[in-house]
């Protein structure tokens, strides 16, 4: 019997689907069996950053209307052994799929799949109410900005109120320069506002985008946010790994700098 | 050296700017609780209260505001009740 985790986020564009792709995969080098949901119905593209949109015949609402088995709708990865991905439809619209449906069908898959992993929409509406409906686990994904903090909070509160508790935190595009200038909140500001746990903490790196691009997830590849997809997908899978020290370059000069920077 | 010159203006970091903001920002919407609701609050306090002391339902205030950091920011539910008379036996 497999687990059911739900990445959300409540704003958009901070990373959700990225995060998804590459945790699957990420999972799926860890040799187990996962099936990545898109459940952003009208908005497909979980199936663009996994470079698998060539593929798709059934779709998410076709498994949950019966037009379809869900065998037929889940698309295999050729890349990575044991993922499959279950594409949402592009035409149909949110209320297309129900919240007992998901239920069911989350339940299915995690009767033949180690992980389940469902990419939640933006926004705290019908598709957020149906993307955690099944889930068994909560990741919350957020960037260092009030914006995408708020609405964090916003989530986790939604979350805790449908008994998914103990959601985790990953902080993604966090860039260590303006960390460190104090010109962007660091992991613990934030941690310490949202009082939850922190699992990943994901660098602002231009291989995302390059392996975006291709419809290659990072994390089989040689980078720092490759590193901290493979360092996430670890600890899901429950094994403890330390979080990468991104304060490699601590020349003479830093260390001088931090010495007379009162202002920290 | 750009350290040193903020440094020198005094001027403080986005980052605290920031994180200021967020905590102002969410002390409302955590708190954001409709007046029916601290209507019942209150009625279900001055109920409970009565039994042992008797309250100044007048000056009787209660609402929702930020906490000291001590607490993480949370908010809290402040009440303000004058008492007229302690009751006993």
């Amino acid at each position: 019997m497999g687990e059911c985790i739900v990445i959300t986020s409540g704003k958009g564009g901070v990373g959700k689907t990225t995060t998804t792709a590459n945790i699957g995969a990420g999972l799926s080098l860890r040799g187990k069996k996962v099936a990545v949901i898109d459940a952003d119905i009208g908005l497909r593209n979980l199936d663009v950053v996994l470079g698998l949109e060539n593929r798709i015949v059934y779709d998410l609402v076709d498994v949950v209307s019966g037009n379809c088995k869900t065998r037929q709708a889940l698309i295999k990865d050729k890349r990575f052994e044991n993922l499959y991905l279950l594409p949402a439809a592009q035409t149909k619209d949110k209320d297309a799929v129900s919240q007992a449906q998901m239920k069911v069908l989350c339940e299915e898959l995690k009767q033949e799949f180690d992980y389940v992993l469902v990419d939640c929409p933006a926004g705290i509406e019908q598709g957020f109410k149906n993307a955690i409906a099944g889930a068994d686990r909560a990741v919350v994904v957020t960037t260092p900005e009030v914006s995408a903090v708020r609405d964090a909070d916003r989530i986790i509160g939604l979350l805790e109120a449908a008994e998914l508790r103990n959601p985790k935190l990953i902080v993604n595009r966090v860039r260590h320069d303006m960390v460190k200038r104090g010109d962007m909140m660091n992991i613990e500001d934030i941690t310490d506002i949202l009082a939850i746990d922190i699992i990943g903490v994901v660098p602002d790196d231009e291989k995302i985008i390059i392996s975006t691009n291709r419809g290659e997830p990072a994390v089989a590849t040689q980078s720092l946010s490759g590193q901290a997809f493979r360092n996430i997908s670890a600890r899901l899978d429950g094994e403890e790994v330390a979080f990468i020290n991104f304060d490699q370059n601590n020349g003479l000069f830093d260390k001088l700098i931090k010495l007379f920077n009162f202002s920290k | 050296m750009f350290d040193l010159l903020k440094f020198l203006s005094r001027q403080e970091s986005s980052k605290n700017v920031a994180k200021e903001r967020l905590r102002l920002v969410l002390v409302h919407d955590r708190a954001n609780c409709s007046p029916e609701l601290l209507d019942l609050i209150k009625e279900d306090l001055i109920t409970a209260l009565s039994k042992h002391i008797e309250i100044d339902q007048d000056g009787f205030d209660i609402q929702i505001t930020k906490t000291d950091a001590s607490t993480n920011g949370l908010p809290a539910l402040v009440a303000n009740i004058p008492i007229r008379n302690m009751k006993r036996g």
